[in-house]
């Protein structure tokens, strides 16, 4: 958790309405597929990818490598991995053998590395394995075979 | 009895609130203002003495504005095509590209902004407010506190948004009446003395206005603060309707009051700034000044050091990004860590741990401009900030033009951590679309009024990756970050390297602090 505190603190120098808002509990999902989920809605249809988008604001809910990649990392990385670039850049992912053990992408993804920040407390162990693997075994990478498959026991025992 | 600094901190807390708990810990020594004392007046560089300046942000034009007063020759190198860094403001008419390719062409109407990155300036951010007064910057009141702006939850008063003035006033007279009973009860005797007792008694039926009887009921005297069913008025049939205060159990439980002291806070109390138009006037006024110094479009991609001096190594984007070299005697790097750690350089050990351990918070910022002022016509809203937990964290009013008629442009979201990293993943146009729809959750009139809408996060402004930098370890890797060591020509300076993060304040104490470190090596060998 030193990791979230961390970023509580460094959001509740700025406002603190950041810190509140981070450090709430997400709100009740309604009731499964009922009329009333859709209620809420005013200005748009949600599609069911929608529903999990901000389902809590302290963490990611989304399930599934694709579903965290394209709601988190595609961000910043891209939706086809393939980096980007500024006064600074952001490492593609594709075709980068740098990822092709999985202990390496599972410890950058927990702990940060320089200006990337560590999502340790966002995401949970099955998400950081799924999303590794997800990333290993897409964009023109193919690892998975040779080097084996993220679990979330490992990543469980990456974490510090 | 004694009472340690912690325990009698605590007390006033309790006993008077959040404003006099500031107020009490500013008088002990725990929140401290700014530190600037006044203009620097460095004087007596050594002829000809050259310094190069990385970034053309706040902290890279004061320390060129203030070097070249000293008598250095100073080039100023910036990665964009204008100057200012985060001090930074979108207007109807502009364009901004982001990592991965998106425009979004802004259509404000005239006098419409969105300030993607500072937006306010507190009366003790002395630097400041000493430069915009210096360079001609025209301030006006930001507002930050607004009693008849909203405080929501989704999950309280059945989503309906309450008025602060509400939840403030009747949070504030349920706990007075509380700590008077208690008080009257006995059950402080420990604590307090009995010429206190009948002190605290006076003060809490003043300050939670309460009854003779120290109760909290609905009355005109309470009306006067949390507002009147209907208010009083004029002639005929005018007299006032008392309102009845919200039961405390329903303001506890609502969460509500997380907010409440959001504004008591040293960076968010009453005086707070903003520059008439727009964050970046205070970016125009100084490239008015040292725009002659500033070569634009360069990309730094190399800073080496040597006993001799500094070497630097940049592309220069408007000729297909062709190398150049530049040297000097000195540089002050205000880039940012997360550009600088991925640059080649050759600073100390000690320096590049904390360059290479600082990440960068995502943040996003939503202007969303809408056909007519409804907050204002409807109601009666004019500036300050609504706080909610949908994942937009706030809607923050324009505090200027009020009554303009016409359209008006809201700071439509301001948001932090899980909810930035998934605006940062969408394309622009769905950000906004989200931005509408939870905004719509509090004000109904989005739907109908919508004009256009622009985010800007900043895990994809290109020339900064990030919107402020997060230390590993403060404590160990904070002085050799900002120390200038006798055998070093480079000097680092910027928000980053401040106890003010994210401030406009941090980044020029820093840089005043970088000159006159560089100004001391410089003229005394």
């Amino acid at each position: 958790m030193k990791t979230l505190t961390k970023t509580l603190l460094a959001a509740g120098l700025l406002t603190g309405a950041a810190l509140t808002a981070i450090a709430q509990d997400a709100p009740a999902p309604e009731a499964e597929g009922g009329e009333s989920r859709t209620s809420e809605f005013r200005t748009f249809d949600p599609t069911e990818d929608d529903w999990e988008t901000f389902r809590s604001s302290g963490e990611i809910t989304h399930q599934g490598g694709e579903a965290v990649y394209n709601s988190v990392c595609a961000g910043c990385h891209m939706p086809e991995g393939e980096g980007a670039d500024g006064a600074g850049y952001y490492p593609a992912l594709a075709d980068n053998e740098m990822i092709a053990a999985p202990s390496y992408p599972t410890y950058v993804i927990l702990e940060g590395q320089k200006a990337m920040p560590p999502f340790a407390g966002i995401l949970d162990d099955q998400q950081v394995a799924d999303v590794v693997n997800y990333i290993r075994s897409n964009f023109g990478n193919d690892f998975i075979e040779e080097w084996g498959e993220a679990t979330a026991e490992d990543v469980e025992a990456t974490r510090q | 009895m004694t009472m340690t600094r912690r325990e009698l901190l605590g007390a006033v807390g309790l006993a008077a609130g959040s404003a006099a708990m500031y107020s009490a810990m500013v008088s002990l020594g725990f929140a401290q203002a700014s530190t600037y004392d006044g203009p620097i007046n460095l004087s007596g560089a050594p002829d000809g003495s050259r310094v190069l300046v990385l970034g053309a942000g706040l902290a890279g034009m004061t320390a060129a504005l203030e070097l070249r007063s000293a008598g250095y020759e100073v080039q100023v190198l910036e990665y964009r095509e204008k100057a200012g860094g985060r001090c930074w403001t979108l207007r109807g008419g502009d364009t901004y590209t982001e990592l991965g390719g998106a425009t979004q062409t802004v259509d404000f109407d005239e006098g419409g902004y969105l300030n993607p990155g500072p937006w306010r300036i507190p009366y003790n951010h002395h630097a400041v407010l000493d430069y915009c007064k210096r360079l001609g910057v025209r301030l006006e009141p930001f507002i930050q506190k607004n009693h008849n702006a909203y405080l929501h939850r989704s999950d309280a008063f059945d989503g309906e948004p309450q008025r602060f003035r509400h939840i403030a006033t009747d949070y504030r007279g349920h706990v007075a009446e509380l700590l008077a009973k208690a008080t009257n009860q006995g059950a402080l005797d420990q604590e307090v003395t009995a010429d206190d007792k009948e002190k605290l008694l006076a003060s809490l039926r003043e300050y939670g206005v309460l009854t003779d009887d120290n109760a909290y009921v609905s009355s005109d005297d309470t009306s006067d603060y949390r507002g009147y069913d209907r208010e009083p008025g004029g002639g005929r049939d005018a007299k006032g309707v008392a309102s009845d205060p919200i039961p405390m159990s329903d303001i506890l439980q609502s969460d509500l009051w997380r907010w409440l002291s959001d504004a008591e806070s040293v960076h968010h109390q009453n005086t707070i700034f903003q520059p008439v138009g727009g964050m970046d006037m205070i970016a125009q006024a100084f490239e008015r000044e040292v725009g002659d110094l500033i070569t634009y479009n360069a990309k730094v991609t190399s800073m080496l050091q040597d006993e001799d001096g500094v070497t630097v190594l940049y592309e220069d984007a408007q000729d297909g990004g062709a190398p150049v070299e530049v040297t000097a005697d000195w540089c002050v790097c205000t880039i940012p860590f997360s550009i600088l750690g991925q640059m080649e350089h050759n600073l100390s050990s000690d320096k590049t741990r904390a360059i290479d351990t600082m990440y960068y918070a995502g943040s996003v910022k939503f202007g969303l401009e809408f056909n007519r002022r409804f907050w204002e016509e409807d109601e009666h809203i004019y500036g300050g900030i609504t706080y909610t937990d949908l994942p937009i964290s706030l809607i923050s009013y324009p505090s200027n033009d009020y009554l303009s008629g016409g359209k008006g442009v809201l700071l439509g979201g301001y948001v932090w951590g899980a909810n930035a990293y998934q605006f940062n993943a969408m394309q622009p146009e769905d950000r906004v679309k989200w931005a509408v729809e939870y905004g719509s959750r509090i004000h109904p009139q989005y739907s109908d009024e919508f004009s256009s809408g622009i985010s800007v996060s900043w895990h994809k402004v290109p020339f900064v990756l990030g919107c402020y930098g997060i230390w590993d370890d403060k404590d160990r890797d904070y002085e050799p970050a900002v120390t200038m060591e006798p055998e070093e020509r480079i000097v680092l300076a910027g928000e980053h390297l401040s106890y003010l993060p994210a401030w406009q304040e941090g980044a020029i104490l820093s840089a005043l602090d970088a000159i006159q470190q560089l100004h001391q090596h410089a003229t005394n060998g």
